[in-house]
């Protein structure tokens, strides 16, 4: 092993992790002599050139494999690390404005680590670093959770999203600890061939129930879904997109690794009156679960981020319903869909941010008359919601068509699978319902005040430029899903 | 010009009109109104290119653009038009200028109120063009937001319940036509969304048989099919006077379209064990339209029944598979729009948006008030009754010969209609236009009205409302007087359908 190799595989994580120290130390000889406002800018502008540089770096990484595969770095990976660096940045310029406090280094240098821990994520291939990377992102977003210092509800959120993440993660470690035991190896394309020369054990069975659980805690599935609303209401907003969609898209690319390498050959069916116990049918019963009730709980919220985070797992389910077809065309439309729905959702957030801080609260009221009051910013949220209800010709519509295609191309001749889509379709009109119902206060009622709102320009260009890309991928989605097929198949 | 510049034209209008100022009211109205102008006349002069070339013996699709859009599925960028679409293209573009020469007095939001209507009549056009299935999903769906926010905004009576309660329909509708679209990708072995190629498959018979009535009823709920029409009366009560007008005018229309075009082509054998089913549905939907518009008290919910029952003449039009009904079916979806249009025209804008009533008992005596919304609705509600020389008659008689052919019992259960669409169309002529103008109304205190003398002080007609009223009633007189302009396209293609009886 050369350290040589190993400095330039990681170099994107590492300017990272410069820029995280740069940040805190400036911020620490800075915070007597300057603004608050000026200080989020400057550790912000930190945190941005820290991330374009990784993006520099990604774009030009080669192939390699270090430490026995334990992690990876291949053309898959290197575009979503990419699209988590594109993540952190939206997230710290929609964080630049916000009042997270006066702890600015801590804050912007933590999102940093929070994304090294994603990016390591999409990188390992070995479960010890996959726990590990896990935790790290995981701990970061914890510590964020709880960045309204003042705020009761911040608190909260974030002493509930600990204590659930600290039991899905022993239930995780529980799980691999399992897996070793049986496969005797810790790398999971390894374990795929032990897995296939044993066949299925029950000891494998529990193993794969414990990943299982650990992993719908961290995208949020029902059941293992009770601490997202609390943690994206209580949640500083900029934080909570990062929660929505940088670690969801790290989480779910891990998670379908795991499914395409290990759970592949294992017992089980979720076609229809072939119904049989195991993964799939557990992913099924999840997936069915997350849908229904994401989407109905989401129509009684008065809380926008509360509502999203409703929405989220109910994408969540939809997901999981390309997840299980475990397919080459399953997986691709996993990622295609992560990658829209991360962009939308990060959009949404962005703009509930500069809108919620400035009208004073983030309740479905306060964006009454919001079309008359931020024209601009109303739009794009027109466009994110209709994207993540899935209208076309938006992105969010084309990755549903996708997943689902996926799901019923894996049993297309008897449609094993259309009950699923039957389901998800049905609560995506559901939840059409509560999208448009947002979309009504702001653009069908009245503004109290009909004051103004003034938001920053680049701010505006930036949720701009994301509302661009959501509508890109929707009107020529084949780049992207060709790109991701071809690599899929690699896997 | 190519026919698809219609659909661009109208997104590029939307897109010129978002960048106006807020203010610029007249700036805006002239834009959209020569947006629409233009795509009708890219729409109008294809369409006499088409109808000469039908002449001289053709008959088939004329191709405007394939290119591959998404590989990866099989899907292609594929627009044609053929005699089936091409009277609805034109109808849209119509409706598209009368709706925005009646929406002329539109003074809040203005600026939004074109945007999303013209970005509705881009997507109307989309779905009347579109030859793959997953396109004219696109299209299909993409009409569906528009709408939403123009009732919600600009209605009246109930509007954000009407709203939401179309979109929902809607949305049910298309998540039915998804399932069936998927279905039928994959049964005919998931390598194209294109409509001709995917119909020269043989999908399995009792794949079919399942996958239809998802289509069919998917595409039937926009269209209005009895029992999923009740969106309709009061999706078109809660509407503004444009967007009802599109909404059974045109929108209605994308439903029976898609039912002929996506349904019928595609799953022969399905339509073949559903058909009479259908067909009777269609009956039960044109008595049962007319008859609840007779008992309405309000005149907007008369013309939304109306339109039940006249889209039920469409869909049993297309349930008789012979040349004769299916024609006319086509003919009736262009001359229902039109008259749909008029008389929404009348009653929201000339009488609602002056009186700010619709309740029949409190309306009465208009006649000399408006002497020309008078003769419009005369003049339309004829045309609706489907007397000779009108183009509903033409449309009608049509669809009852195909509807005779195919039973007779049909027929007549249809032909119950003609009479009582005939009674509730005098009875509202008689009602808002001529009664109490023999009596003295009063309220019970005494508030009086003298005897013979109009109790309306109401402004007079206005240019643009003259304008698109002329309009729509010279399309009614001019195809039923004329039908083969229209007719003779429609049938040359209509006999090219598959499975088509003579």
């Amino acid at each position: 092993m050369n350290y040589l190799t190993l400095f330039r595989a990681l170099a994107p994580e590492v300017i990272l992790l410069l820029a995280a120290f740069v940040a805190l130390t400036f911020d620490l000889l800075l915070q007597h002599s300057h603004e608050l406002q000026q200080r989020m800018r400057i550790a912000g502008v930190f945190a941005i050139v820290g991330l374009l540089g990784a993006i520099v770096l990604l774009i030009q990484q080669a192939p390699v494999t270090l430490l026995g595969g334990t992690l990876v770095v291949n053309q898959l990976t290197v575009i979503f690390k990419i699209v988590v660096v594109a993540l952190t940045v939206l997230t710290v310029i929609i964080s630049i404005e916000y009042p997270v406090g006066r702890h600015v280094g801590e804050y912007f240098a933590t999102v940093l680590f929070g994304a090294i821990g994603m990016m390591l994520l999409v990188s390992a291939e070995e479960l010890i670093t996959v726990f590990v990377a896990l935790e790290l992102t995981s701990l970061s977003l914890y510590i964020l959770t709880a960045f309204h210092k003042g705020a009761l509800r911040s608190q909260e959120a974030a002493v509930k999203y600990f204590m659930f993440g600290a039991i899905s993660s022993a239930f995780l470690l529980f799980g691999m600890s399992y897996l070793y035991g049986v496969t005797g190896s810790t790398n999971l394309r390894e374990i795929a061939v032990a897995i296939q020369a044993t066949g299925s054990t029950p000891l494998l069975v529990v193993a794969l129930l414990f990943i299982l659980v650990g992993f719908g805690f961290k995208v949020a599935v029902v059941p293992f879904h009770l601490w997202a609303p609390d943690a994206y209401e209580g949640a500083p907003t900029p934080v909570t997109a990062f929660i929505a969609t940088g670690s969801k898209v790290a989480s779910f690319f891990v998670l379908t690794k795991f499914v395409m390498l290990s759970f592949a050959g294992m017992p089980g069916s979720a076609f229809w009156k072939h119904l049989t116990p195991g993964w799939t049918m557990l992913l099924a019963l999840m997936a069915v679960a997350s849908m229904v009730l994401g989407n109905l709980a989401a129509i009684v919220q008065h809380n926008v981020k509360r509502m999203l985070a409703y929405s989220s797992i109910a994408h969540a389910g939809y997901i999981f319903v390309g997840l299980l077809a475990a397919s080459v065309t399953g997986a691709t439309s996993v990622f295609f869909y992560v990658i829209v729905y991360a962009l939308t959702n990060l959009g949404a957030f962005g703009v509930v941010t500069a809108l919620s801080e400035r009208v004073g609260g983030d309740d479905l009221e306060h964006f009454d008359g919001m079309a008359k009051r931020a024209p601009f910013l109303s739009l794009l949220m027109l466009i994110f919601i209709l994207s993540l209800a899935g209208v076309p010709p938006l992105g969010g519509f084309f990755g549903k068509f996708y997943l689902f295609m996926a799901a019923v191309e894996r049993d297309s001749v008897n449609f094993g699978l259309l009950w699923l889509v039957i389901i998800g379709i049905a609560m995506s009109a559901v939840s059409l319902y509560y999208y448009l119902i947002l979309l009504k206060h702001m653009y069908v009622h009245k503004a109290r005040n009909e004051e103004r709102l003034k938001t920053p320009v680049y701010l505006n260009l930036t949720l701009a430029a994301v509302a661009i890309a959501v509508i890109y991928l929707g009107l020529n989605p084949q780049p992207l899903l060709a790109l991701l097929k071809n690599f899929v198949a690699q896997l | 010009m190519r026919a698809d510049w219609s659909i661009y034209i109208s997104f590029i209008g939307a897109g010129l009109v978002m960048l106006l100022p807020r203010n610029a009211k007249n700036l805006i109205r002239w834009t959209a109104l020569l947006t629409g102008v233009a795509a009708l006349t890219v729409a109008l002069t294809g369409y006499l290119a088409y109808n000469s070339w039908i002449k001289t013996g053709n008959a088939g699709l004329w191709q405007v653009i394939n290119l591959p859009w998404i590989p990866l599925l099989g899907s292609n960028y594929h627009l044609a038009v053929d005699g089936i679409n091409y009277p609805l293209v034109v109808l849209n573009g119509f409706v598209c200028v009368t709706g925005i020469l009646f929406s002329w007095n539109i003074e809040e939001r203005v600026k939004e109120f074109f945007a999303f209507f013209l970005t509705l009549i881009a997507a109307v056009y989309g779905v009347f063009m579109a030859m793959d299935l997953f396109l004219l999903f696109v299209f299909y769906e993409l009409a569906i937001i528009p709408k939403y926010f123009i009732i919600a905004i600009w209605g009246s009576t109930r509007k954000e319940y009407g709203a939401m309660k179309l979109v929902l329909y809607s949305f049910i509708g298309s998540a039915l036509v998804f399932i069936g679209v998927l279905a039928a990708y994959f049964a005919a072995g998931g390598i194209t969304f294109d409509i001709l190629e995917l119909s020269k498959y043989p999908i399995a018979g009792h794949i079919q048989v399942w996958v239809f009535p998802l289509i069919f009823v998917g595409f039937g709920v926009l269209a209005g099919m009895w029992p999923f029409h009740t969106w309709a009366p009061t999706g078109h009560v809660a509407a503004p006077t444009a967007a009802s007008m599109l909404l059974a005018g045109v929108v209605m229309k994308l439903g029976a379209y898609g039912c002929l075009r996506a349904a019928m082509l595609l799953f022969p054998a399905g339509f073949e064990y559903w058909r009479w089913i259908i067909a009777w549905m269609a009956v039960i939907a044109i008595v049962y339209g007319a008859a609840v518009a007779l008992v309405q008290k309000d005149f907007k919910f008369i013309i939304g029944y109306s339109s039940v029952s006249h889209m039920g003449f469409v869909i049993l039009g297309l349930a008789t598979l012979n040349v004769t009904g299916m024609s006319g079916a086509i003919l009736q979806m262009f001359s229902h729009g039109v008259v749909a249009s008029l008389l929404f025209a009348v009653v929201g804008r000339m009488i609602y948006d002056r009186t700010h009533t619709r309740q029949l008992d409190e309306l009465g005596g208009l006649r000399k008030a408006l002497p020309f919304a008078f003769w419009t609705f005369l003049i339309g509600g004829t045309a609706s009754m489907g007397l000779p020389g009108f183009s509903g008659f033409v449309a009608e008689i049509q669809v009852l010969i195909g509807a005779f052919q195919m039973s007779p019992w049909l027929a007549a259960g249809a032909a119950i209609s003609i009479a009582i669409t005939a009674a509730y169309i005098l009875l509202a002529l008689h009602k808002v236009f001529f009664a109490e103008e023999e009596h003295v109304t009063g309220d019970g205190h005494g508030h009086g009205e003298v005897v013979g003398e109009s109790r309306w002080n109401l402004p007079g007609i206005t240019c643009p409302e003259v304008v698109a009223s002329v309009i729509l009633m010279a399309l009614l007189v001019i195809v039923g007087l004329y039908p083969s302009i229209m007719l003779d396209m429609i049938k040359a293609n209509v006999a090219l359908f598959p499975g088509v009886a003579r």
